[in-house]
């Protein structure tokens, strides 16, 4: 009895330790059970499916940097001009200075950096407020991407530029099945087992807890499912589009400077308690301008994939995808007061957004519509991670 | 009417695993000025959240009786209600408000439209300006007055409620000497008009000069009660020292080896007061294989010496360090990670831990640079060292996962000592490192402390507990308002003559 006692305590308190994993994932689940039926089963096809991927990428890249500007309790409100204004850059050197793709990228990624840089100093010099200092630049950008672009739209038409967002990996093969999604459906899922299992041993080895062998391997089959599920898609259909391997670039390297390096680390311990980081002699205001900096870097990332995308710059590039990166981010699980927050649940977090854009579109839902129900979402998420919180202490 | 204006009976709060006051029993007579003293964590505040409804009535045992009548305090407002008003050390003004709104916030002066009227308001403010004989202009911000005027401000306040009985805590720790005067003679005034006082303060010279009955609290429970004429200075020190030395502190022998860090003529100024000094010249050695004990009272600027020393304290701060011979700037904790000095500071939760993090990360955090290999944090050596430490410091957590919010306070505590071992610091400062931990943690620390001299680490401590002083370190300094006022070997020290010197002797 008493035994049967502790094990529903273990079992109730793995739930409540892992509550924000599931209810992402139950909410992003009922999401797309709802638009299943509303949409009269339109929305889980394939080709909507993959519409759904390309749609979160630039959302995905960019929320990767936002969960590290939150994890050290700060916000830049400033993606999304930002976002338009990388974009705007881009697509003026490629078309009105007709340069070649290369140097155009870098010099866009630099500009990105610069602008990360400007806000990082102004944040962690002067000391002024994030949430100001990003406003500020929102403005400011948005008032450039009008001064880049002179107010017109403009379509770069290279083809390089357009693969970045639009594009998919050439099949290998010449089936009806794209053998290059089929072969990196494989790789990746062998690579994924290699990486747990050598992962267990090491706990093992350390006497860390670890699922039982039981969970770990239907934990495993669960993850090849949902990979084999998304390879699918790829597979009989138009291949791996390239803006997901570079959102996977991104997550994978992000979750390794989170999680690897000194500087990711620090910046944890920034957000969870900035009094005790300073006196452990970290650097605070050197890892702040860093981060900042990352930021701008993974925000013209993202604004090339969206303006490649849509193959033109507009004045209103990006304008209100603030909301959603900062809501993917925190129902990824990044606490807005910072010292929490994880690279691979915000792509989860973007998923839910990109859902929402995606379904509602379907349903020829308007502006209206869309802009309620995506403020709701943020204020729910913030609602939930609050009250967990509250509940935890 | 009863010739006592305040009776507190049979006193008892209990915390967990700690008993702060144990039938504390204390009288004040109405129109007097009755001094409260004793060591750090005698009590004395304890008392006086109890007396003001901070702990509301039903989580103690015993009573308060005011003017003959029993209370119970639910709020602070209650007890204000019935005319008693606390003045802390640290003032609670809205510094962006002046004088008069300052005064008169939370009670203000409303006319019959149940609008604010200004003119009573500055009329009356300035009436009470008068009785505490300050000549400001009503309108004066907060921001822009020093700290004796605004402790004056926090009086009028008081007298507005028609405060029958006044406590001050420490009121005179950030005062100048003049202000100092200015304030005992404004009590004395009010005195006269039958407002009685509670003093409370570690200077002893003060205390005999205002007070007409001092009583002693120590250990929670009260030592004595009498009238001033009745006690002499040293008598006092007597009563307030008195604990007993237990076998607890595993005296070692150790040899000093050579000096590992010198301080010369350190002063600093403080940051909220830029012209008051909080560190006046002061001089020390440590040398390597010993443990320097730092005593004091609360407010004699032990830990800002510390705090300033790593470059995280003070403005205007002159001075030299020299470590190994050398001489070296620390302008942040950084650069005394890299000069090898670890400050384990006295509020382990709010600046030694990350409480979102688990053991492992709270002991890697100052040494993340140092364990990452070409950019990237190398596990297997981290998870390794930080096993290590948990192993020879017996810290007690299921893992090295675990969230160190879930670990005991001494388990706490070990493993920021943990952290800052793994920097492999020359000199670690340890601020009252067995602050609210259980004794068996406190005998684990000093052993740690005692392996950690062994192997030629410099040990600073500094501790509120005299027994703890004496216990523990080779040598004794004592320190007063920013100064260095005693040098004492373990050998002829006792808790008298450290007192003696804390509290103003020569």
């Amino acid at each position: 009895m008493q035994r049967e006692g502790i094990k529903l305590e273990k079992v109730k308190s793995l739930i409540q330790s892992n509550i924000r994993q599931y209810t992402m994932i139950i909410a992003m689940l009922l999401i797309w059970a709802y638009f299943q039926m509303a949409t009269g089963g339109v929305f889980l096809m394939s080709r909507n499916l993959n519409n759904l991927f390309l749609q979160m990428c630039y959302i995905g890249a960019c929320s990767c940097g936002m969960v590290l500007i939150m994890v050290a309790a700060q916000i830049d409100l400033s993606v999304g001009s930002v976002i338009g204004f990388t974009g705007a850059v881009i697509a003026v050197l490629l078309k009105e200075y007709q340069m070649h793709i290369l140097p155009a990228l870098l010099i866009t990624l630099l500009v990105g950096a610069l602008v990360g840089l400007w806000q990082g100093i102004w944040v962690a010099k002067v000391g002024l407020p994030s949430f100001i200092v990003t406003l500020s630049s929102q403005m400011l950008f948005r008032g450039g991407v009008l001064g880049v672009t002179g107010g017109n739209t403009i379509q770069p038409n290279d083809g390089v530029f357009k693969a970045i967002g639009q594009g998919y990996l050439p099949n290998i093969g010449n089936s009806g099945v794209n053998l290059t999604a089929v072969l990196a459906g494989i790789v990746c899922f062998a690579l994924y087992v290699l990486l747990m299992v050598n992962r267990r041993k090491n706990r093992m080895k350390y006497h860390f807890d670890v699922d039982r062998q039981g969970v770990f391997i239907a934990k495993l089959l669960g993850i090849g499912l949902v990979m084999f599920l998304v390879f699918r898609i790829w597979a009989s259909d138009r291949g791996i589009p390239i803006p997901v391997i570079i959102l996977a670039v991104v997550v994978l390297v992000m979750h390794m400077v989170a999680n690897k390096t000194a500087f990711g680390r620090h910046i944890y311990a920034i957000g969870g308690n900035m009094d005790a980081a300073k006196l452990s002699g970290i650097n605070v205001k050197k890892t702040m301008i860093v981060n900042f900096t990352i930021m701008g870097v993974l925000t013209a990332i993202s604004g090339v994939i969206f303006t490649s995308r849509l193959n033109s710059a507009a004045i209103a590039g990006g304008t209100g995808a603030e909301t959603d990166i900062i809501a993917a981010a925190i129902i990824g699980g990044t606490s807005p007061a910072g010292g929490k927050g994880s690279i691979f649940g915000c792509i989860i977090g973007a998923l839910v957004m990109a859902s929402l854009d995606n379904g509602m579109s379907i349903l020829s839902l308007g502006s209206f519509e869309k802009y309620i129900v995506k403020g709701l979402v943020l204020l729910l998420a913030v609602a939930v991670d609050t009250i967990t919180n509250r509940q935890a202490s | 009417m009863d010739s006592y204006i305040l009776k507190m009976e049979h006193i008892t709060k209990t915390f967990p695993g700690v008993k702060a006051l144990d039938d504390v029993t204390f009288q004040v007579k109405r129109g007097e000025i009755h001094a409260l003293v004793g060591e750090n964590g005698a009590g004395k505040s304890t008392l006086m959240k109890v007396l003001s409804g901070i702990y509301t009535a039903n989580t103690y045992e015993g009573d308060i009786i005011l003017n003959g009548e029993k209370q119970e305090f639910h709020a602070i407002k209650d007890s204000e209600k019935k005319g008693i008003a606390i003045i802390y050390q640290e003032l609670a003004l809205c510094k962006n408000m002046n004088v008069a709104e300052s005064i008169f916030l939370g009670s203000e002066i409303k006319n019959k439209y149940g609008l604010i009227d200004w003119d009573a308001t500055y009329w009356k403010c300035a009436e009470y300006l008068e009785k505490v004989k300050l000549t400001l202009n009503p309108e004066t911000e907060i921001v822009n007055l020093g700290v004796g005027q605004q402790q004056l401000i926090e009086i009028c306040k008081a007298i507005s409620k028609d405060a029958r009985l006044l406590i001050l805590d420490e009121p005179t720790a950030a005062l100048t000497d003049s202000e100092s005067a200015n304030l005992l003679e404004i009590l004395r005034e009010l005195k006269e008009q039958g407002v009685s006082c509670i003093y409370i303060s570690h200077k002893l010279d003060e205390v005999f000069e205002i007070a007409d009955t001092i009583t002693v609290l120590r250990d929670g429970r009260t030592v004595v009660t009498k009238p001033k004429d009745e006690i002499s200075k040293n008598e006092l020190i007597a009563y307030m020292v008195g604990r007993e030395l237990t076998q607890m502190y595993p005296r070692e022998e150790h040899t000093a080896k050579e000096i590992v860090m010198e301080v010369k003529d350190w002063t600093t100024f403080r940051p909220d007061l830029p012209d008051k000094k909080a560190l006046d010249q002061v001089s020390f050695q440590v040398r390597r294989g010993e443990i320097l004990g730092i005593a004091g009272l609360m407010g004699a600027g032990r830990t800002e010496l510390m705090m300033s020393l790593i470059g995280e304290y003070g403005v205007r701060t002159s001075g030299e360090v020299l470590i190994e011979g050398k001489r070296v700037e620390m302008k942040s904790a950084q650069d005394a990670v890299r000069c090898g000095v670890g400050y384990v500071s006295e509020d382990r939760k709010r600046y030694g831990l990350v409480l979102l993090q688990d053991v492992k990360y709270n002991v890697g955090m100052s040494s993340f640079q140092s364990l990452s290999h070409y950019g990237l944090i190398n596990d297997n050596e981290w998870i390794q060292r930080t096993n290590q430490y948990v192993e020879s410091l017996n810290i007690k957590t299921p893992t090295i996962e675990q969230q160190v919010t879930n670990l005991s306070g001494g388990n706490q505590q070990k493993v920021v000592l943990a952290k800052w071992l793994m920097t492999q610091p020359r000199i670690l400062i340890l601020d009252e490192p067995t602050r609210g931990i259980d004794v068996g943690a406190k005998v684990e620390i000093y052993h740690i402390m005692n392996e950690l001299v062994k192997q030629g680490v410099g040990i600073i401590m500094i501790s509120s507990e005299l027994p703890e002083v004496l216990g523990v370190s080779d040598r004794i300094l004592v320190m007063r308002e920013g100064q260095l006022v005693k040098e004492l070997n373990w050998k002829e020290a006792t808790q008298e003559k450290v007192m003696y010197y804390a509290t103003g002797g020569n």
